[in-house]
């Protein structure tokens, strides 16, 4: 398509300014503690509104969904590494969406 | 060494490989909505987003306006400016404007969330180490995904792109086992996310959720457990909170 180069400029200049004008404005450490007990929260908050309930309707079946975030917090509850609490997650939704797409083609 | 380039590297790896497996879905649906090969590729690359770009390609093969364009990543992405806010009071003195003005393009949720979990100051060799890994997985991966095309079953790609919560969930969960405020926090967001999706009052898009849901609960947490201080298992059965 021809616009394009003009979509990704938009979308590359608006993601990158939003990372780095904080980013380069914020060079001093903030005094407040309220401001600086918030932002330690930030990110643990943003990352579970960003998976809860969107993980559950992500999947073929909720229940492949449901079963893969719960293997995701026992394996990282029990310290595995990134890589392995992802993966084992993935591949809980394969598992269990093959068995459900078995056990109905089979009623 | 410890706290360098190849330590930041080595702690990058695991989001490298998430991102692979992630952002091959990506390339697959650049390909469906009708873009080359280097059109998707150029766009991870450009941009290091999951949802941004997936909601990017959509308008792009809408023939969405420019302005609708912007609102659409200001609004997915701003999260990223509180990150980068965060981060900012994370990284220690070398890390100078012209560093910020370039690695601040590698922040993503993930590299995000493992720089603000060490327990060193963050330096530019460390960050950049850091995202090096997940920035080769993240376009290596939407390369494979536009060339393999419709080659991988939709059930593995479906299965992939849950990866990307895994990885989510691997970051949240060791810091709320360790601390109760942690918890307390991540179950208010995640209330508060699940309200603003199943209520029928009006439709909230992804990005304002997740910036009410975290500000909401970062705010409540902040001012509920003052000077950050950690409420340990024994605390929270004697102690009651100012």
């Amino acid at each position: 398509m021809s616009n394009y180069w003009y979509y990704l400029l938009v979308m590359f200049l608006t993601t990158y300014l939003i990372r780095v004008l904080p980013f380069t404005i914020f060079t001093k450490k903030i005094k407040s503690r309220f401001i600086n007990d918030f932002l330690a929260y930030v990110p643990y908050a943003v990352l579970a509104s960003m998976t809860i309930p969107a993980i559950i309707f992500s999947t073929d079946t909720i229940v492949s969904a449901f079963a893969a975030l719960l293997v995701a917090i026992v394996l990282a509850y029990r310290g595995c590494s990134l890589i392995v609490v992802a993966l084992s997650s993935s591949a809980t939704v394969l598992v269990v969406d093959l068995v459900m797409s078995l056990f109905f083609s089979c009623l | 060494m410890n706290k360098g380039f190849a330590r930041g590297f080595k702690d990058g790896i695991p989001i490298g490989l998430g991102y692979l497996a992630v952002s091959f879905s990506f390339g697959i649906m650049g390909i469906k909505y009708g873009l080359n090969i280097w059109q998707t590729v150029l766009i991870s690359m450009t941009n290091l987003t999951s949802a941004g770009q997936f909601a990017g390609i959509g308008i792009m093969s809408a023939a969405g306006s420019y302005l609708e364009m912007f609102i659409a990543q200001l609004v997915i992405n701003l999260r990223y400016a509180l990150m980068s806010i965060a981060l900012s009071q994370k990284v220690d003195g070398k890390f100078k404007t012209p560093f910020r003005a370039l690695l601040g393009h590698f922040v993503t949720d993930e590299i995000f969330g493992v720089a603000v979990s060490r327990d060193f100051e963050i330096t530019p060799k460390y960050f950049f180490g850091l995202a090096v890994a997940p920035y080769v997985g993240w376009s290596l991966g939407t390369l494979l995904g536009a060339v393999s095309g419709d080659l991988l079953p939709a059930k593995l790609c479906t299965a992939l792109s849950v990866s990307l919560y895994g990885m989510f969930v691997a970051i949240v969960v060791p810091p709320m086992k360790k601390q109760k405020n942690v918890t307390i926090v991540v179950v208010i967001a995640i209330v508060i996310s699940c309200i603003i999706y199943f209520q029928p009052l009006v439709e909230i898009s992804t990005g304002f959720s997740v910036i009410i849901s975290a500000v909401t609960a970062s705010a409540i947490g902040a001012w509920l457990f003052p000077s950050g201080r950690a409420l340990t298992s024994a605390e929270k059965e004697g102690e009651t909170n100012e």
